[in-house]
């Protein structure tokens, strides 16, 4: 047959249409260059500040020192971050105890246990509780935690105290570990649970011995992000915990190592690293100063602790990788 | 009734009859009923999935479940172990009866139903663990107190599968190939020493060779167990099996006979013509 057809149409588009597709590229390069920027002036910020207090300080004293006296009354400031490094490690500490257990625990009953009913209701709840503003949880701690616990367990209990700051901050990051976790236990292969069952597997050994194990890297980058963030919250542990960088009495092992006693810091009133920043941005301080310089300090030794958090999460996620 | 295949003439003569039969036209007295079901009807909702089937399938042999999709063959073969119990619009009617229990009496425990029915399933599903934990979690989760070892070992050698692996024991069984995948399932299965294993269209998602070693697995399986295999290859239910249970659309078991006289000279029409290839 000869009679040729009209041919199709597969003309290169020209003018309007490659500047409206080119300009919709451009536009979302540009959205995700400014999280980049944001990102790198922050790190060079803290880096360039942090470089002017460590020419003051040096980096020895501020990583041995056990006093953070940042602008006393009567002069003598001491810049060392070791009180404010226990704070900050005993409220995470606790808060783990609290959020991942229960955290782990949740996911495991929507996952497996709920009923489609229950799970639509009890998700939603729990994603309220992450929405709750954390200067909330500060008061709740302050005002309701505080005196439970002092009328019962810890009648010596500060007012001001790290245990009731902590158990808000695990209370705070258990939907963020159920959350995640549930959803690395959801994308468990049902072949799996089903190869279970038809062993004759009841319900808890299929949830504990196929699903978690399953889904452990999911469940790990849940506890690293949770704990990430429970070492940078703010709001609960200065409404809660107060404000003073009391350092515990330390004790030496046989071997000596040092340790203290985790009660002297929970049951007092104690400060963070991010409690300590709060205090020197919102003083009166001008810039320029050593005290205001020391808060890149604080900022810097905060963000490399969170940094190498992350890259740990994402090793432990590489290395427990289950691929079913 | 539809009119027999008495009058079929040699040039219709089945398909199948070019096949090898093996061990399938070898028919004895088969020996004692393994499991049964009375009256079973079972239901999706509203939706009737098995319609009044009883059965009485014989111990230590294959027993083949065949027909289009959809017929209920592995409706009814999830009824044996009550897998279906964790479907909640599922109900199910009538009796199985597996060592001269109901098994959907009040007082029978699935669990340990399911600890003596094994199950094979359609897509091989080893879990994410080593291969010897693999075979051993059945013995695991019911508490053996023998040489766990040994009885890897010997399950493996079951399932024709220690030759390949007997080095590699502690490597993932998601790095076997398919076809050594579904073998590890089987040595999974047959790990706990159950009485019945039931197979869920095992070779569908394996490569033609790979099918073979299962099913001449299969073969020699039969000489411990009773197996019980839902397949939609008719060539692969007359080379495996002893007898056939052919289900039509409906839930209904239509025949259910030896498997040399359902593929060479069936009773009824229709399951005639879906062995022919006239359906399904």
């Amino acid at each position: 047959m000869t009679d040729s057809t009209e041919s199709p149409d597969l003309q290169r588009r020209s003018g309007l249409r490659r500047l409206k597709e080119g300009t919709y590229g451009g536009f979302f390069a540009a959205c995700a260059a400014i999280t980049l920027l944001t990102t790198v002036a922050i790190f060079a910020t803290l880096l360039s500040d942090a470089v002017v207090f460590f020419a003051e300080v040096p980096i020895i004293e501020f990583l041995t020192s056990t006093n953070w006296s940042p602008n006393p009354a009567g002069g003598g400031q001491s810049f060392g971050i070791v009180p404010l490094l226990i704070g900050t490690i005993v409220v995470t500490v606790t808060a783990a105890f609290i959020a991942l257990p229960t955290g782990t625990l949740t996911a495991i009953y929507l996952s497996e246990y709920a009923s489609p009913n229950a799970r639509s209701i009890l998700k939603p709840l729990l994603e309220i509780l992450a929405g709750i503003p954390t200067v909330v949880y500060g008061y709740f701690a302050l005002v309701y935690i505080t005196p439970v616990l002092k009328a019962t367990l810890f009648p010596e209990m500060s007012t001001f105290n790290a245990l009731s700051a902590s158990i808000m901050v695990g209370i705070m990051t258990i939907p963020m570990v159920s959350s995640i976790s549930e959803d690395a236990m959801s994308a468990v292969p049902d072949e799996l649970r089903q190869a279970g069952y038809g062993l004759g597997a009841t319900k808890f050994e299929v949830s504990t011995g196929i699903v978690v194990p399953a889904s452990i890297s999911g469940i790990a980058s849940s506890y690293i992000l949770a704990v990430s963030r429970a070492i940078g919250e703010t709001m609960i542990v200065v409404v809660a915990m107060g404000a003073q960088a009391r350092m515990p009495a330390v004790g030496e092992t046989l071997f000596g190592i040092p340790y203290f006693n985790p009660a002297d810091v929970l049951l007092d009133s104690g400060m963070t690293i991010t409690v300590a920043m709060v205090q020197i941005a919102g003083g009166d301080l001008t810039g320029g100063t050593i005290p205001y310089d020391s808060m890149f300090a604080l900022g810097l030794a905060l963000f490399v602790v969170t940094l190498v958090m992350n890259v740990f999460s994402d090793i432990i996620a590489e290395r427990y990788r289950e691929e079913y | 009734m539809s009119n027999t295949s008495s009058d079929t003439t040699e040039d219709e003569s089945l398909i199948t009859t070019e096949v090898e039969t093996g061990s399938a036209n070898w028919s004895p007295a088969l020996g004692e009923t393994a499991v049964a079901a009375r009256d079973l009807n079972v239901f999706y909702g509203d939706e009737q999935a098995i319609d009044d089937v009883s059965i009485e399938i014989p111990e230590k042999r294959v027993t083949a479940l065949i027909g289009p999709s959809g017929c209920g063959k592995s409706t009814f073969l999830r009824c044996i172990n009550r897998m279906n119990d964790m479907i909640d619009v599922c109900r199910v009617e009538g009796d199985v009866e597996f060592g001269g229990k109901n098994v959907y009496d009040a007082d029978v425990d699935p669990v340990a139903l399911r600890r003596k029915i094994g199950m094979v399933f359609q897509k091989p599903n080893p879990f994410p663990k080593s291969i010897r934990d693999n075979v051993a979690y059945g013995l695991k989760i019911q508490g053996y107190d023998g040489d766990v070892d040994a009885r890897v070992e010997e399950s493996l050698k079951g399932a024709a599968l220690w030759d390949e692996v007997k080095d590699q024991l502690d490597s993932s069984g998601l790095d076997l190939s398919g076809g050594q995948q579904q073998r590890l399932c089987i040595a999974r299965a047959i790990a706990p020493d159950p009485e019945v294993i039931l197979m869920d269209e095992p070779t569908s998602a394996l490569d033609p060779v790979a099918a073979s070693k299962i099913e001449d697995l299969i073969d020699d399986l039969a000489e411990e167990y009773t197996v019980i295999i839902v397949t939609h290859n008719m060539q692969q239910a007359a080379r495996i099996s002893d007898r056939t249970a052919v289900f039509l659309t409906g839930g209904q078991l239509v025949e259910y006979d030896d498997t040399a006289k359902i593929f060479e000279d069936p009773e009824e029409q229709r399951v005639e013509d879906y062995i022919t290839g006239k359906f399904g």
